[in-house]
């Protein structure tokens, strides 16, 4: 019997319609854990570095975590992987919801999908019944209509559905897959699956899932919730609120927007409004919050409410999860009120929360700057928040203007030409980035913005503090504890750092500390992709339920595989590095990995070197940021070592 | 006969506090497996949440009493302006939907409030709902006091209901002098 994991794949050929349920290969599961890790394997064995992301033979890979459908608390996540029409590279996006579980119930720990339907189609998955079915009637709707109609049609008010809008449908670079309570949205996924020819995926499953050592399993998962308890009622003093707790930020509980507003930049990511947050204005905000949220939520089997039922009268209910709630505020310099407005019709279309408001910032920046002309935006409305409406519609249907910006700010600068490039100012590795500029450089930062596969901060950030606390006090209190640290060397690391003099930015952490601290970070990301636990019971804030000292026990009792925190670090670093790997193989270098020039307004090129040579060196990668044949073979990927031979991607910096 | 106290076992809900998590499916399905917690699956739960986000329906309900035979006459609630389905608040297995139903068999569920040796201090569900949409409560009433009959006086009383009381005392009469 497999534990924890259903051991079966659903293999879907859309050109064909043929689909396959087959069986994996227990010792993949050893290697890999699951979730991304296995995903990205099959990534590398099956999708080959020329393939385009609109080519047939791009893979979409619908995936549940190792754990997600057990009792652990907030294992709810969905990976989806494919490599993005936006960046050429790898994408994995997650959300959270209730489609992984719901899979695992069914009776598998993936979907993948491979070729093209000629026609719009969903995906009907009831346990071990599997269909694809005729979605024409679907076309042009929103998400969240779509997942409504479905539920009826099939009179299955249980089953999750994960769908495209428009946006997906007309392959917008930044369109997301929808779950109602939550998205997969960055890399541009939902562009992948709607050149597919996939509207969504419906899920039903009422099968059961084992796990190995049941008496140990559930007196960790217990473990783990009454931590949850406890930790939730202490929230960590010296800290932002926002940071305060555990969960994702919890924009929908919180008012006091006050940090985010006044130290992130409005517009295209250009104006920080250092006097934006006044008490008039949070006693707006209030009354608007307060009156469109109906309902704090969660995802599966978790007891964190970071999301929130979003009721406007006159337009449709949704459900809102964090930061999209300010992202088109701050971009179009308005209010709450629009930004929960808008945020529902971008939720039906199903587009990027992050992407999305700076695509349409820049659009009108550039018009500002005569780049656009007048006949560019004939029609568009004169007030700001109009425009972006106006954006937003052409945008999603690839209308005049909206079919250049649909390809993100990167793509759409270099198709329009004339000095726009200045304009795209925000992205790494051609992905718009959170718009946020800061003074001095924060080598940790530096080093994760710079080399995270994810291309995304929020998702690769995490346990250690983002500053030092102002005293001593705060400090050691914050270390008293400090159970979470994988090395007692990281509280010296802590109480060492200061707001100034030698011990500060951006020469403290110093190189050595700040490859340790990222390694850490990647680490506990990397366990949670592939276990499906959602980062924000773990990897993403401050002294979290999971973490490297109680996932050995967890994965070991639930799958019966032997496990310790060697052997847990070497998975993650195997898959990290082959996730790696793949991007290489499409021609990732060293000089992609840069964060947006004015991310910082104190910049330090030799620093910076330094500091990437001293990663890639800790990495076991080459001077281009390449895995070397040595470390390749350590992590039992000869065979990646082997097709870097045959393409001559050698490593050891002679690429 | 006389009174007696008898212990009741109330599981409150205040569906205003549900954050829509489900854990309570979770952890039911894992307690009530064979063996314990060996593995989990909500459509085997003794309790589900009745949900439409949209709508802002989100209503655990506990298995009660199979019903063979479906309702003729139902209700329909609108409570705050929400209208709930006919069969929400219902805690029946019955024929005319799919809840509390062994997903294999077909056979009735029914909420036993985690009753174990030793016993729990609250049931599984109670223990999981950190946000206390469900709370535990215990009381004690005073009842008339009933006489437990043992195996074979239930088996007489059956066939008493089934073929009248005469009858059965002239088959033990008749049985009683074949001896």
């Amino acid at each position: 019997m497999r534990y924890a994991e259903t051991g079966f794949n659903l293999e879907v050929d859309l050109s064909r319609g043929n689909i396959e349920r087959v069986e994996t290969d227990p010792a993949l599961t050893a290697l890999h854990l699951g979730g991304l890790g296995t995903s990205i394997k099959l990534l590398w064995d099956r999708v080959p570095p020329e393939t385009d992301p609109f080519s047939p033979d791009n893979l979409l890979i619908f995936s549940s975590g190792l754990l997600c459908g057990t009792p652990a608390p907030g294992c709810n996540r969905t990976i989806v992987t494919t490599i993005s029409p936006q960046t050429q590279l790898t994408a994995y996006s997650m959300m959270g919801g209730f489609w992984a579980p719901e899979l695992k119930y069914a009776g598998y720990d993936k979907v993948i999908l491979r070729g093209k339907s000629p026609e719009l189609v969903y995906l009907w998955i009831n346990n071990d019944k599997v269909e694809i079915r005729d979605a024409s009637h679907l076309r042009g709707k929103g998400s969240n209509e779509t997942a409504e109609i479905l539920r009826r049609e099939l009179k299955e008010p249980n089953a999750q559905v994960a769908a495209i809008g428009l946006a997906g449908e007309n392959r917008v670079y930044f369109a997301s897959i929808e779950q109602g309570r939550s998205s997969a949205s960055r890399g541009g996924i939902g562009a992948v699956m709607g050149d597919k020819g996939v509207k969504a995926i419906v899920v039903r499953g009422t099968k059961d899932i084992n796990v190995a050592r049941p008496v140990d399993y559930m007196a960790l998962c217990s473990e783990v919730l009454q931590y949850i308890k406890n930790r939730e009622s202490k929230p960590i003093p010296g800290v932002m609120p926002i940071l305060a707790g555990l969960g994702s930020p919890q924009e929908m509980r919180l008012i006091d927007e006050e940090w985010h507003t006044t130290n992130f930049m409005w517009g295209n990511s250009r104006t920080r409004r250092k006097d934006f947050w006044t008490k008039e204005i949070e006693e707006k905000w209030r009354e608007t919050q307060e009156s469109a949220r109906t309902r704090l939520i969660s995802c599966y089997n978790c007891p964190m409410k970071c999301a929130a039922t979003i009721s406007i009268p006159g337009i449709s209910t949704y459900m809102m999860k964090c930061f999209s709630k300010l992202t088109y505020t701050m971009a179009a310099y308005s209010d709450l009120d629009f930004g929960f407005k808008i945020a529902q019709r971008a939720t039906e279309y199903g587009v990027d929360g992050f992407t999305a408001p700076q695509v349409m910032a820049f659009a009108l920046e550039l018009k500002e700057a005569g780049i656009l002309k007048d006949q560019d935006m004939e029609g568009i409305p004169s007030d700001s928040d109009g425009k972006f409406y106006w954006l937003l519609d052409r945008i999603v249907r690839r209308e005049g203007i909206g079919d250049v910006l649909a390809n993100g700010t990167y793509w759409a600068a270099k198709q329009i030409g004339n000095g726009a490039e200045e304009y795209a100012h925000n992205n790494i590795k051609k992905q718009e980035q959170l718009p946020l500029k800061l003074g001095m450089l924060n080598p940790v930062y530096f080093l994760m913005y710079s080399t995270g596969e994810k291309i995304n901060i929020t998702q690769i950030e995490g346990q250690f503090p983002q500053s030092p606390f102002l005293t001593k006090e705060e400090t050691e209190e914050f270390i008293r504890d400090w159970i979470h640290v994988p090395d007692d060397k990281f509280k010296e690391y802590l109480r060492k750092w200061e707001f100034r003099g030698e011990f500060s930015n951006p020469n403290y952490p110093d190189i050595e500390a700040s490859c340790d601290i990222v390694d850490w970070q990647e680490m506990m990301h990397y366990i949670d992709d592939a276990v499906g636990m959602c980062a924000g019971l773990s990897s993403f804030p401050l002294k979290p339920p999971y973490h490297i000292h109680n996932y050995p026990a967890l994965i070991s009792s639930a799958t019966g595989i032997d496990m310790d925190e060697a052997g847990l670090k070497k998975i993650t670093k195997r898959n990290r590095t082959l996730l790696r790997a793949v991007n290489v193989s499409r021609g990732m270098r060293r000089a992609d990995e840069k964060p947006p020039e004015d991310h910082w307004k104190k910049r330090f090129p030799e620093l910076e070197a330094k500091l990437l040579d001293a990663y890639y060196k800790f990495k076991g990668w080459d001077d281009q940021g390449i895995p070397t044949k040595d470390s390749l073979k350590e992590l039992d990927l000869d065979y990646v070592a082997d097709d870097f031979e045959k393409r001559g991607i050698t490593g050891n910096g002679q690429s | 006969m006389g009174k007696v106290k008898r212990k009741v076992k109330v599981i409150k809900i205040d569906v205003d506090k549900c954050n829509g998590c489900r854990a309570c499916e979770v952890i039911c399905s894992a307690f009530h497996a064979t063996p314990k917690f060996s593995s989990n699956n909500p459509a085997r739960a003794r309790i589900q949440l009745i949900h439409d986000a949209l709508k802002d329906v989100y209503l655990p309900v506990y298995a009660g009493e199979n019903a063979p035979a479906e309702c003729m006459g139902r209700g329909k609630y609108v409570i705050d302006g929400k209208e709930y389905d006919e069969c929400s608040f219902c805690r029946a297995s019955c024929p005319s939907r799919g809840v509390f139903k062994e997903p294999d068999s077909g056979l009735p569920l029914k909420c036993d409030m985690c009753e174990s040796d030793p016993p729990l201090p609250e049931p599984m569900c109670v223990q999981w709902c950190l946000n206390a949409a469900l709370t535990y409560e215990e009381r004690e009433e005073e009842a008339e006091e009933e006489v437990k009959l043992d195996e074979m006086e239930i088996g007489l009383e059956s066939l008493a209901s089934k073929y009248g009381l005469q009858k059965v005392t002239d088959a033990i009469a008749r049985m009683s002098k074949k001896e």
